[in-house]
């Protein structure tokens, strides 16, 4: 693709010129495409957020807007991002993909943001990507996808802070190895996203030699599930993957137990939602395991510090997904802080190699493809003491020493090099 | 339905409004085309002009189906998406040249249209509607699969920027006013083509095939062959607009194909008024204008683009272009 | 495959068919006779289920909301006629589908704004709950088995309405030929008018059914909505046995598409349509030159 990379080129080289030029005339020249604005300096620096508002994935992008804005009222309260305040700009995608694309552009034509995070879903956060690479943006992505941190569509402006299937099915797959039955069945969600977690789990299963019995690919937004049953019954598997999302989720587990088909086998959700939980019912979630990236009761300073301050504002403890866009926000605006200056290439500098705490323990930007390093954790729904109290951390899985992330050669383009999108190594 | 040149013709034009209105009903393409060259000046910002002459396109080939021949389509995602990736994917695999990948573009959606259409033609009304919905799901479906072409669920990524090539020299169109003048080129010269062949005796047989039916056919016209044609000529205008959406995004999700784009354009053409030049761009530029501004205001802004349909619907049946037309006509045949 | 699975399949098939029918019932009964595309049908049947959840969240009865979901959404649709179709007829057919769709995304977001986004858990009766044993491998939820049943009677007590009572008779007559029926001195806007509501309390009722099974959120309808449509054209507008058949043969045909090629599911539908539509342009029980 070199007329891509020229393109990629154009981008940083305004950044250099950013670079000689100050922060000010730059982003006079970014909203020069509007008009043209004095004091720059004084005007609020604007931060897009492309979310899913409406559709399936509602209910998580609802919390990632809560997330990001608390982040930026932290943010905010400390003094901003170089004297600047942050304002959040969020849009809704209607988890259309060109949509998202179109906002994005959007957001940076007209609004003229100078950061970008947010999206929901792997095809929504590489489009945005997309508009953010052609225009030099930073993009914190925070919603899990393999592609992202991947040959063509990483590059040094794409961050990814959410967790990807990858490492969460290394996490999950290996912990299930150890303590579950060898015969494993897998209900795929038709799509990038399902098929990573289905290909996770066969791989991190190999070290524990289970035995696959079985794959069923349903369609994404499937609302009927009965009609897959029959047939997993019949491969009588000890351990049934669900490999889906968001309302895919929610409808597998609760027609998977009013088919009684818990009696026979182990439901695994390899991300185990609590907002899916939460709409399902505490019948319908029982005794399903799962992986999380975060979870509001636990044991971990910083997380205490963030479900406080998230439940103190929206009045609920935080999800997950509220958990990407909120240390997703924190590490993009820190990071511009660090750098001293609003551009990709020092900001880049600034993250890469970073190693931070800030809502879930032990966190660390690998240089080589700007994937964050993190725990995964365990879960168990369990019936509830409290409201929001559905789960049960029975064990954490480290990420420390790239544990659960693929090498920086199998993520690279080209066979056995290590893929370099970052600065340092 | 009347042609817009024949109710305009019936009433005298009375005061400046009215003489505004003719004009642009006698020269809909100059006017439209002196229109968009200041419009980008004047929204709020051109990546929304951009999208609104684009959408504006798609609704014009649309309307040659439902206004000009009056054939429902609820399938017509199929030919602005095969347009779309048609043009991403000879932009990344075959040759990096822009007319080509456009030139491709409109020919594969015309193509698919003639092949969908074979089988759609002879079926009428809600029946033709749901034909063309079936195929263009299973388009989606075949596009959903075939990752390698078109990358799945995740959307064609990586179409690459490129400038465009005239004799002699080359024009970076990154820039978006720059860009939108070259949607705007492709747009006029649909337009004009487009004026074309309606004023042609085919224009003449397609409105009496919308009009009666059996009676064109014992006229001796096959008029299963010439709603084909129009559902060609559609297509291709659809392709088009599709292949100038991809180039305008640098990316073709996979929702482009789905039936949710078909509703859209459907409800565009409807709210802007069939049968006319004007009132796609109009219907276009409303909604898409309304989406923008409502959606940046609050989350729940599809309460108020609901309102608005259906108080069109009860108050502007004939679409908003439609309406003003017959206002115009009503004050000017009261001064006749 | 073993032979137990594929009993096993037509029974889940037959589940899943049950909703389509309810659906399309509702819709097939008001094209025929209204000659009205329905798009709101699909947000009925999403407030069929809201209304259930908040009968069963308030009186925690599930019996009580299976007759306050399709009385409520069967109101509604009393209103919506008379204020927002009974001014479109003698229009283009256009004209109703477009209103509808408008009333469907306010009626989407009205439920966004008063229910939020998110899930509403929703569970059976406990007496429905427990899962019978099949074959001894498989399940099959009670719940299921109650809706096949109950529907059937809904559709046994459609179908005595329609052909034994004598309203069912005018209806019938006005699906032939409103102008005659009107000409007999029968107020045909009164008929149009009980039937929008008992076409639109059908689709609470399968809102109401659905909520056990399915998650509830505001775009539930959605999907449901264009499946239906498929359905109603598959059995013929306007045909109520066609509605019931195409219903049970959508279900059936798709659960056994999963057995074959799982990826299919959801287009297999409009593959049956398309290859209908070709053999048989107006459908499978319609009409010819209905709704051309």
């Amino acid at each position: 693709m070199p007329k891509h990379q020229k393109g990629k080129g154009k981008g940083v080289s305004r950044r250099s010129f950013f670079k000689t030029t100050g922060v000010a005339a730059g982003a006079a020249a970014l909203g020069g495409f509007h008009f043209t604005r004095t004091a720059q300096a004084s005007k609020p620096l604007k931060l897009g957020c492309p979310l899913p508002l409406t559709g399936p994935y509602g209910t998580e992008a609802l919390d990632q807007k809560a997330g990001a804005q608390l982040a930026v009222d932290q943010i905010n309260a400390k003094g901003g991002v170089l004297g600047r305040k942050v304002e959040l700009v969020v849009r809704d995608t209607k988890l259309k993909a060109d949509e998202a694309s179109r906002r994005a552009k959007e957001l940076i034509e007209s609004v003229g943001v100078e950061l970008m995070t947010g999206c929901l879903s792997a095809s929504n956060q590489l489009a945005v990507n997309e508009q953010c690479k052609l225009a030099g943006i930073p993009y914190m992505s925070i919603s899990q996808a393999n592609e992202i941190t991947e040959r063509g569509d990483a590059s040094v402006y794409t961050w990814h802070e959410a967790l990807n299937p990858h490492q969460t099915t290394q996490a999950v797959g290996g912990w299930v190895g150890k303590n579950f039955g060898k015969r494993w069945y897998f209900l795929t969600s038709d799509y990038a996203f399902g098929w990573q977690l289905t290909d996770g789990l066969r791989r991190a299963g190999k070290a524990y030699g289970i035995m696959d019995v079985g794959e069923t690919k349903h369609p994404l937004g499937t609302s009927d599930f009965s009609s897959y049953f029959p047939r997993i019954m019949a491969a009588k598997p000890d351990v049934l993957f669900l490999d889906n999302f968001g309302k895919d989720q929610l409808n597998s587990v609760k027609q998977a137990t009013s088919f009684g088909m818990k009696k026979k086998m182990q439901l695994i959700c390899p991300v185990l939602l609590a907002s899916a939980r939460l709409g399902a019912g505490t019948k319908a979630y029982e005794g399903v395991k799962g992986g999380t990236s975060f979870y509001w009761q636990q044991d971990i300073p910083t997380a205490q510090a963030f479900t406080k301050a998230f439940w103190d504002k929206n009045g609920r403890p935080p999800i997950d997904y509220a958990g990407y866009a909120y240390g997703g926000v924190l590490e993009l605006l820190g990071g511009v802080n660090r750098a001293g200056k609003l551009a990709a290439l020092p900001l880049a500098k600034a993250l890469e190699g970073r190693k931070y705490d800030n809502y879930k323990g032990p966190q660390w930007w690998r240089p080589c493809d700007h994937q964050s390093q993190q725990d995964v954790f365990i879960l168990e729904s369990k019936p509830p003491k409290k409201k929001y109290d559905v789960f049960k951390i029975i064990d954490t899985v480290s990420g420390a020493n790239e544990a659960l992330m693929r090498t920086c050669v199998e993520v690279g383009a080209v066979k056995g090099k290590p893929m370099r999108v970052g600065l340092k190594k | 339905m009347q042609t817009q040149q024949a109710e305009v013709g019936a009433g005298a034009p009375g005061g400046a409004w009215d003489r505004v209105v003719d004009l642009v009903s006698r020269y809909p393409v100059t006017v439209i085309t002196i229109f968009f060259i200041i419009f980008p000046f004047v929204v709020p910002y051109k990546a929304l002009a951009t999208q609104i002459i684009i959408w504006g396109l798609f609704a014009l080939g649309y309307n040659v189906c439902l206004g000009y021949t009056g054939m429902l389509s609820f399938g017509h995602a199929a030919y602005f998406g095969v347009g779309a990736y048609t043009l991403g994917i000879v932009l990344i695999r075959l040759w990096e040249n822009l007319w080509f990948g456009l030139a491709c573009a409109t020919f594969m959606g015309a193509f698919t249209a003639l092949i969908l259409g074979f089988m759609c033609i002879k079926r009428k009304g809600i029946y033709f509607a749901l034909l063309t919905l079936a195929f263009a799901q299973l388009l989606y479906f075949l596009a959903f699969q075939w990752v390698d072409l078109t990358g799945g669920d995740n959307g064609l990524r990586h179409i690459p920027a490129v400038p465009l090539p005239l004799p002699g020299f080359t024009v970076d169109i990154q820039d978006p006013l720059r860009f939108y003048f070259l949607v705007l080129f492709f747009v006029v010269l649909a337009l004009m083509l487009l004026q074309r062949v309606l004023q042609s005796p085919f224009g003449r047989v397609l409105e009496a095939v919308r009009e009666n039916d059996p009676r064109a056919r014992s006229c001796g016209y096959e008029t299963t062959n010439v709603r084909w044609m129009a559902f060609i000529i559609s297509g291709a205008i659809s392709g088009l607009a599709g292949g100038l959406y991809a180039l305008y995004l640098h990316f073709v999700g996979i929702e482009t194909l789905y039936w949710v784009t078909s509703g859209q354009i459907l409800m565009i053409t409807l709210l802007g008024g069939m049968g006319s030049f004007i009132g796609p761009f109009i219907g276009a530029g409303v909604f898409l204008f309304l989406e923008d501004v409502l959606s940046a205001i609050t989350d729940n802004w599809m309460i108020f683009l609901g309102t608005i349909f259906i108080l069109c619907v009860l108050f502007f049946p004939e679409g908003i272009w439609g309406s003003v037309m017959k206002l115009v006509n009503r004050s000017a045949g009261k001064k006749g | 495959m073993d032979l137990s699975v594929i009993v096993m399949q037509l029974f889940t098939g037959l589940s899943l068919g049950m909703l389509y029918v309810l659906l399309a019932l509702g819709l097939s009964i008001i094209f025929g006779l209204l000659t009205v595309v329905n798009f709101a049908h699909g947000a009925m049947y999403m407030w069929g289920a809201f209304i259930g959840v908040f009968t069963v969240t308030w009186t925690g009865s599930f019996w009580l909301a299976l007759i306050m979901a399709p009385l409520g959404v069967g109101m509604y649709g009393l209103i919506v006629e008379r204020w927002l179709i009974r001014p479109l007829y003698g229009r283009d057919i256009n004209y109703p589908l477009l209103l509808t769709f408008g009333l469907q995304l306010i009626m989407i977001e009205v439920t966004r704004i008063f229910f939020g986004t998110s899930d509403h858990p929703f569970n059976a009766p406990d007496i429905l709950s427990m899962p019978l044993e099949v074959m001894g491998i498989f399940y099959f939820p009670a719940y299921r088995v109650f809706l096949i049943i109950f529907t059937g009677v809904i559709c046994a007590v459609l179908w005595y309405f329609l052909e034994r009572t004598n309203l069912g008779l005018v209806i019938r007559a006005g699906t032939r030929d409103p102008l005659m029926v009107r000409a007999l001195g029968i107020d045909m806007n009164r008929i149009w008018w009980l039937v929008f509501g008992i076409g639109s309390a059908l689709a609470g009722l399968a809102g109401i059914l659905a909520a056990p099974i399915r998650s509830v959120y505001p775009e539930m309808g959605v999907a449901m909505l264009v499946e239906c449509f498929v359905v109603t054209v598959i059995g013929g507008m306007g045909s109520l046995p066609g509605a019931i058949v195409a219903g049970i043969l959508l279900g059936l045909v798709s659960s056994l598409t999963t057995l074959i090629y799982p990826q299919m599911a959801d287009i297999v539908i409009f593959l049956v349509m398309a290859v209908v539509l070709l053999v048989r342009p107006s459908g499978l029980f319609g009409k010819a030159g209905l709704l051309e």
